[in-house]
């Protein structure tokens, strides 16, 4: 069941189609995922008082109901860890179109993987699991499944894939926590069916996996049509 | 069975063929209608229904689209259990109105139909709407495949694919526009039906959500399904808003849902043949590790590439399993024999050895399949090769499927395999595509 104020967030986001990120991932949180600390503001200030409760790096994002896609528009700066730069990069963010605050998070580095939704028009809703990032449109090496999904299904769907041994460890390297993607995915999954009515297709892209956890560090909601 | 719309004056109409047909060649109790009356052949035309004086089981409705409210008004008066529309003229050409109309007058009556625009049923000895003449189609046999088509075309077709591969069909069910029985009933009938162990589907496309219907109902069918998708090039997802939108195209959407729940979709229509065949011997799936047995190095070799092209493994056979096998050859062949996977037995092989082979490897628990390339031109091979190595499947209980080369003088192999449901392929390719079918449905 969607919680009031989350059917509050998509009623609002009609106008524009589609869910801004602060308001999507309270979505995601609300539901259980997990997403980076962070805040939203305008003021440089409260993002540096941030950057020194965090003690690491940051990342900080226009959010503007006019960038949908934020590359095209190097609307994200990541690995910010001076006040100068900080300062620097909010203005230039500030001043993209309809950008009146930032996202400050705090930056979380692992395995990027792309976790998405599709409301199909013969199935409803479907959950989309690939490596993250824009090149998953060249090489297409997904597995999508029926929402909602079993654990079982999570453990086929990293089976099927070419990247299988990027999930699992690859040359030394750690591999995702499956039992913390599997929840991520569960979660998202149902998730997705109590958003049936509402939504079009859903990238969590990238959703960063370390050895202990998987966050949801970018999520866009496109809208039905009303 | 009630053939409404027959002609006085075309011997050839769709009506004429359907009542001549059952009339003539099928233990039906067929009446012809046309509201015109008098004489058929000397059998009376019936002005209506309603003139029929005995109950009627099923109408069958081949009159112009606009006459047919009327006529199934008609058909529900008559208390007839339900119709067969093969007249066109609805929601493919642009009158969505009229097919609305007739599915809701049918809802509104409890009466189902098949179609419209669709050939209707063929149900082998019992009855045939087809309106082809019956010595221009080739007929299956009556057999455990039930096939549901949306397009009447290419089920005409695959009744001759299975024809020619000795398939026999429960029922093969053209459903046109599906505007009352769709999918997801047949799914849910073919399951009731005790002749019925294989149910196949050809789809174009499901409406709003009737992809999910169709899966669950799949998922909870005790019978394997198998799909052949029409319509799977991509279309107007280049211009996709997101990412996920761009890699979930239609129709990748519908295979790896159908993977996800173990309805085996077949690529290509020799591979629903293929799968048919094999499920219907073996209703409960693998996981695709295979193991080869040939006489000639060449065939094993070519099974094991077509393997790997169909994403089926070839284990490694355990080395006790090369053992036994070893010591129970006979001893012309234990010391050329190639007892790697594909097993080469060569062609000084007999019988024997051959069921040993067979025999051990399915023992072995690296395979759940067991591929038998026989070529019959080998002389210590017997005309009861079939018989004999179907006996030891039987009894090992692990899936075999054969190749054997199809020609007559080889019939009486075929026969011991296929009397005994051993599915039997007449090419090399088949055999793999048939071990394909059992890991596309295997349970996940």
């Amino acid at each position: 069941m969607l919680t009031q104020r989350i059917k509050q967030i998509i009623e609002s986001a009609r106008p524009q189609g589609w869910v801004l990120e602060p308001m999507a991932k309270e979505i995601l949180a609300d539901s259980g995922l997990t997403i980076p600390k962070g805040l939203l503001t305008g003021s440089f200030e409260t993002a540096r008082q941030f950057l020194e409760e965090v003690d690491g790096k940051v990342v900080i994002k226009a959010v503007s109901a006019s960038i949908i896609h934020k590359t095209e528009h190097q609307a994200v700066v990541t690995g910010i860890d001076d006040p100068d730069t900080l300062s620097l990069q909010m203005k230039r963010l500030l001043s993209l179109k309809g950008c009146n605050q930032v996202l400050v998070e705090e930056m979380v580095s692992g395995i990027e993987i792309l976790v998405g939704a599709k409301n199909d028009l013969q199935f409803g809703p479907v959950i989309v699991l690939g490596l993250g990032g824009t090149s998953v449109e060249i090489y297409n090496d997904t597995a999508i499944r029926l929402a909602p999904v079993t654990p079982a299904d999570v453990f086929s769907m990293v089976d099927s894939l070419g990247a299988k041994p990027v999930f699992q460890g690859f040359r030394g390297r750690p591999g995702v926590n499956m039992e913390e993607m599997t929840r991520f995915l569960v979660a998202f999954s149902h998730l997705i069916m109590n958003l049936e009515p509402f939504f079009e297709s859903i990238d969590l892209n990238p959703v960063i996996c370390t050895p202990k956890s998987c966050i949801a560090v970018d999520a866009r909601i496109m809208l039905l049509p009303v | 069975m009630a053939v409404i719309g027959v002609s006085t004056s075309q011997d050839s109409h769709p009506a004429n063929v359907i009542y001549n047909k059952n009339h003539l060649r099928y233990p039906v109790q067929t009446f012809a209608v046309n509201p015109r009356g008098g004489r058929l052949n000397r059998e009376p035309l019936y002005r209506s229904v309603a003139d029929i004086e005995i109950g009627v089981d099923l109408a069958v409705i081949a009159v112009r689209s606009r006459f047919v409210p009327d006529v199934m008004a008609q058909c529900i008066e008559k208390k007839i259990k339900g119709a067969v529309i093969i007249s066109g003229g609805f929601a493919e050409s642009g009158n969505q109105d009229l097919q609305k109309q007739v599915a809701e007058m049918a809802a509104q009556a409890d009466f189902p139909f098949v179609g419209p625009n669709c050939l209707g049923i063929y149900s082998p000895e019992a009855v045939d709407t087809f309106f082809l003449p019956g010595e221009r189609i080739i007929h299956p046999r009556k057999g455990n495949v039930g096939f549901v088509s949306q397009s009447g075309g290419v089920l005409v077709d695959q009744m001759v694919k299975f024809a020619g591969e000795g398939i026999g069909v429960s029922a093969a069910v053209s459903i046109g526009n599906k505007a009352c029985i769709r999918e997801t009933h047949m799914i849910d009938w073919f399951e009731q039906d005790p002749g019925t162990r294989v149910i196949a589907f050809y789809i174009e496309g499901f409406e709003c959500r009737e992809g999910r219907e169709f899966i669950k109902q799949a998922q909870a069918c005790t019978k394997p399904v198998v799909v052949l998708k029409a319509g799977k090039t991509a279309r107007g997802i280049a211009a996709a808003s997101s990412h996920t939108a761009s890699v979930a195209g239609d129709y990748r959407v519908f295979s790896e849902i159908m993977k996800q729940h173990c309805v085996a979709e077949a690529d290509t229509e020799y591979e629903l043949t293929a799968f048919c065949e094999a499920l219907s011997c073996y209703p409960r799936g693998s996981f695709g590790n295979v193991g080869i047995v040939s006489l000639s190095g060449g065939h094993g070799v070519v099974a094991a590439d077509a393997c790997g092209n169909h994403g089926l493994n070839i284990p490694k056979i355990a080395e006790v399993t090369a053992e036994t096998i070893r010591s129970r050859l006979s001893p012309e062949i234990q010391a050329i024999a190639s007892l790697e996977n594909p097993l080469d037995l060569t062609g000084s092989c007999v019988d024997a050895d051959i069921l040993t082979a067979v025999r051990h490897l399915s023992r072995d628990q690296n395979f759940d399949c067991i591929l038998a390339l026989l070529l019959p031109y080998s002389p210590g091979i017997s005309a009861d090769i079939g018989a004999k190595l179907s006996q030891v499947a039987r009894n090992e209980g692990k899936p075999l499927i054969a190749y054997v080369p199809k020609e007559d003088k080889y019939k009486i192999i075929i026969e011991g395999f296929a009397l005994n449901n051993i599915p039997v392929a007449s090419s090399v390719e088949g055999a793999v595509l048939m071990a394909k079918a059992l890991k596309r449905c295997r349970p996940c």
